[in-house]
């Protein structure tokens, strides 16, 4: 006698919950592993799971095993072809005994590096950890109208559908106890005794008695309900309204001519990250992205990161293109508005003045946090706006003059892999409600 | 062996399995097995997985219910990479030795492995769970599953209760002493009351027996009435010496608090239920081994195997016996498939067709004609180390062509101690057997005494044994688990065996005491 049992639709990741207390034990190195592969990956696998590898440090099983090297050890080994009893042989160069192989390179791989594979997810949510919109929420929309509904305790009133009838059924119990309701079972007996004793004919004392107890009863029955409104409760409900936080984020690109490769790349990674982390954080957030040359153009996210176009710098078009955008789709009263430029830094002369002024009247006014993100020729010092490096560009003046208090945050970036610590930086948990200054 | 009756259509033909074809052939090995055969076995569950599910199952060292530890979640993650990377393949099977006895097969393979594992992993590993003694005396296969989904859910609890990181810092420290939570010898059974009535009648009759009034007469020395020293008293009475270290803070560990206690109590139970599969991995995958193969010989032979699945399902047998050489790149120590297949084979040929040499080596087993009986009774009563000791013969060993190398450190080259002839048989045998007893692989500490009226510091020794000390890095790690649990220093001292000429002392005081508020 067998069974045979089919336990392949089983729900699969039994191991999920070890696997989530390893990735919370060995975090910190994790998380070192992930933010360096970032820095490696091409702008398309970003947000890829993969392979990482992790220093074994913290997630060491030790055990009290004996040395491997040293004393005096016994070996049996299989295939002997030459030797006689009593020759010698060297030793193996790592001193391990002819018993090479397994036993060394299985502890051996444990030693230098563990190699194991991430999901994107859980590659995500380590990536993006404590990052946090900043002011998110500020504007709250008055005018929401959804509302939750959740259980809130019991009442006396209400509709026959929220009925309650455990509660009914206990308090109807509780009161037919206390007030000596007769039971069904005990109807039913003294209807059982009076009828026998009606047929058997003898003691009639009984008989009578039983009657009246019987004709009591009844009465008791009568009087004392079953269910008594009194018993009757009902699901209470509360309703709360739930505060709907609308924001968009604009993601704005200068993609001219004199962006090189390497620039458009930095660019690209911000906003990849920044995609990333909006997609991911915010369920209810818009992003808007606008790519502009010496004309600016709304367009989708993949037109936004993957075709090319040349032309020359005007960034005031993109600025009015926003502005249209945010006075079409997203009245300020009622939307959190982020706005995020990358840019080389170059822009038309002639245009300068009218992008300060369309900054200050129009975009800052209506936006919670505006980042602007320089990106430099590889190899230029980072942060050069100060000290005897290059001098600082059209755009980088033009927006340091804007005294727009703590609304505009800028940075300058130049390699790869000050990206994602100067991402941090904008978005970090504790910057949320008080966001960056003016600063380089 | 009789062939009872010729079956003429094979069981099944093709590569893909259905459920129809996997009872017909599970009927067909059960008709080999118990008739022919003669195994005794739990009820077999044949449970279908993936291998996903199977990866799952490697992570919680291939029980279907396990509790929840990081630890686990690393094997998962290195055996997935491997596998996914194809650096390592999956086992076939996993079989619990529980009743019912539950064995896996996997959904990917085609219907001759699965012929292939129900006859090794149902019936051979089957069989010997349920008759070797070591299991029978160790686990508790009608109870294991239900201790496991308790242990889980208490572990659970206790997550929930104290928090994450309190149960993990118990669980560590109890991991890294579970080598050291066993019973190596079965403890006194409670006594029982007609045994104690006997013992006290026979004690009471001895001394009327040898009674002598002229003892009450010698004088006693003055001050010392009783033979035993303080250490001794305080030893006696804290139960030292002691081996396993997790019963002993289990019980007597002064800060840990209810829920710890029954934590490493959980682990300890479960190390104990994997002691007997640590020492008879040779017999055991012998066993299973040389199962499968005798079934499906049979079952080849009555025309109940196609010659294709024949030669398919061999195919993965040598796969699974093959031994490579000492100075073979593939060497990775004495494949335990091999080794113990054949030895059962060896048993068989003695038993059935013995040899001059035979004779004089296994004069109670040559030509004794019942070979299955021969090996069940091997099964049932030996474990690896006294196996080979027992069955290792010389016609074997020349197969092998094994030899004994012996390494000391202090001299600058290692010496072939012993080789396949004559004068060396034994000498092979003996150091082969001794591989396999994990008693001498395994280092030897013990709980020795307890400062109990000073600052209550733990003392432990390591009886060194062949002048190899301890791994010094991990046992540091793990004495610092051990003082956390204990709460006051620990010392663990290396005493060379023979001889008691201290040679290493660790010594770790508490980080984190885990125990106690």
């Amino acid at each position: 006698m067998f069974t045979i049992v089919d336990r392949r639709l089983n729900p699969s990741g039994k191991s999920l919950a070890n696997r989530q207390r390893f990735l919370r034990r060995a975090k910190e190195q994790v998380m070192r592993a992930v933010r360096d592969a970032s820095a490696k990956r091409g702008i398309r696998d970003i947000d890829m799971g993969g392979d990482i590898s992790i220093s074994p440090d913290g997630i060491r099983e030790p055990t009290l095993r004996r040395s491997s090297t040293g004393g005096q050890r016994d070996y049996v080994v299989p295939g002997n072809k030459e030797f006689m009893s009593g020759d010698k042989i060297k030793r193996p160069p790592q001193g391990g005994g002819s018993g090479r192989g397994n036993e060394g390179s299985e502890d051996g791989d444990g030693q230098d590096e563990f190699r194991f594979v991430l999901s994107r997810e859980e590659f995500i949510d380590l990536f993006l950890e404590d990052l946090e919109l900043p002011d998110l929420a500020k504007r709250k929309l008055a005018v929401t109208d959804a509302m939750d509904w959740h259980r809130a305790g019991y009442s006396v009133a209400g509709s026959p559908a929220n009925l309650n009838l455990v509660r009914t059924m206990r308090n109807s119990l509780a009161r037919r106890i206390a007030l000596h309701r007769p039971t069904g079972d005990e109807i039913k007996a003294l209807r059982q005794e009076i009828d026998d004793l009606e047929r058997s004919g003898r003691d009639r004392e009984r008989l009578d008695q039983a009657r009246a107890e019987l004709a009591e009863a009844l009465k008791r029955t009568q009087r004392i309900p079953y269910i008594d409104p009194v018993d009757v409760r009902y699901n209470r409900f509360a309703a709360t309204p739930r505060p709907a936080a609308q924001a968009v984020m604009f993601c704005l690109m200068d993609v001219s001519g004199s962006m090189t490769e390497h620039m458009k790349d930095l660019a690209k990674r911000f906003y990849m990250l920044l995609y990333l982390f909006l997609s991911r954080r915010y369920k209810h957030v818009d992003v808007v992205f606008i790519r502009h040359t010496h004309r600016a153009a709304e367009v989708d996210e993949e037109t936004f990161f993957y075709s090319a176009e040349t032309g020359g710098t005007v960034v005031s078009t993109a600025l009015e293109e926003m502005a249209r955008v945010i006075k079409e789709r997203y009245p300020p009263g009622e939307w959190n508005i982020y706005g995020a430029q990358a840019s080389d830094g170059d822009n038309a002369l002639s245009d300068n003045t009218k992008t300060a002024q369309l900054m200050t009247d129009a975009i800052l006014p209506d936006c919670q946090y505006y980042a602007y993100l320089e990106v430099g020729q590889e190899g230029m010092m980072p942060g050069l706006p100060y000290g005897g490096g290059p001098r600082e560009t059209d755009l980088w003046r033009t927006y340091k003059q804007i005294n727009a208090g703590s609304v505009l945050a800028m940075r300058r970036v130049t390699e790869r892999k000050e990206i994602y610590p100067v991402f941090r930086e904008l978005f970090a948990k504790d910057k949320a409600g008080q966001p960056a200054e003016v600063s380089a | 062996m009789t062939l009872t009756a010729f079956e003429t259509a094979p069981l099944y033909t093709g590569a893909d399995w259905d459920y129809d074809k996997v009872r017909r052939v599970y009927d067909a090995i059960e008709k080999v097995a118990l008739g022919n055969m003669g195994l005794d076995c739990y009820t077999n569950q044949i449970e279908v997985i993936t291998s996903e599910q199977m990866l799952d199952a490697y992570s919680s060292i291939g029980m279907p219910l396990f509790y929840k530890h990081w630890s686990f979640g690393k094997h998962f993650a290195r055996d997935e990479a491997m596998y996914r990377k194809g650096q390592r393949g999956l086992a076939y099977e996993i079989v619990i030795n529980s009743n019912p006895c539950i064995s896996y097969i996997m959904e990917e393979n085609t219907m001759t492995m699965q012929t292939l594992v129900i006859a090794h992993a149902a019936f051979g590993h089957n069989h010997f769970f349920k008759n070797n003694y070591l299991f029978q005396q160790w686990t508790d296969a009608d109870g294991i599953l239900d201790y496991l989904s308790f242990a889980k859910a208490y572990i659970s609890q206790c997550e929930e209760r104290y928090g994450h990181a309190n149960v993990e810092r118990v669980l560590d420290a109890a991991h890294a002493l579970m080598n050291h939570g066993v019973h190596r010898y079965p403890r006194r059974r409670g006594p029982d009351l007609r045994n104690e009535e006997k013992r006290a009648r026979e004690r009471l009759e001895h001394a009327e027996a040898t009674f002598n009034d002229l003892w009450r007469t010698v004088p006693t020395k003055a001050g010392s009435n009783s033979p035993l020293s303080d250490r001794d008293r305080r030893r006696t009475l804290l139960e030292l010496p002691e081996e396993n270290i997790l019963y002993f803070l289990e019980k007597k560990a002064p800060r840990l608090q209810g829920w710890q206690r029954e934590i490493l109590r959980i682990v300890r139970h479960v190390a104990q239920y994997f002691y007997p599969q640590r020492q008879t991995k040779v017999m055991n995958e012998g066993c299973a081994t040389y199962c499968h193969y005798r079934i499906l010989s049979t079952l080849h032979e009555r025309g109940g195997l196609t010659d294709g699945a024949w030669m398919e399902a061999m195919h993965s047998h040598t796969n699974v016996v093959f031994q490579p050489e000492f100075d073979d790149r593939r060497y990775g120590g004495i494949n335990p498939y091999a080794l113990g297949f054949a030895m059962m084979q060896d048993i068989e040929r003695i038993a059935t067709q013995p040899t001059q040499e035979d004779r004089y080596w296994f004069p109670d087993l040559a030509g004794r004609g019942d070979a299955m009986g021969a090996l069940r009774d091997a099964w049932a009563n030996f474990r690896d180390e006294s196996f080979i000791l027992q069955y290792l013969s010389p016609a074997l060993i020349r197969k092998f062509r094994l030899f004994h190398v012996a390494d000391d450190a202090r001299d600058p080259e290692m010496k072939v101690a012993a080789i396949h002839d004559e004068r060396g048989y034994r000498a092979v045998r003996q150091a082969l057997a001794r591989q396999y007893d994990i008693a001498w692989a395994e280092a030897d500490i013990q709980i020795v005494d307890v400062d109990l009226v000073g600052d209550r510091k733990l003392m432990l020794e390591h009886h060194v044994m062949n002048q190899i000390l301890l791994e010094e890095e991990e046992a540091r790690a793990v004495m610092q688990h051990l003082a956390n649990l204990w709460g006051y220093e620990v010392v663990l001292d290396e005493v060379e065996t023979p001889g008691g000429t201290p040679m290493r002392r660790i010594n770790v005081t508490p980080r984190v005491v885990l125990g106690g508020t």
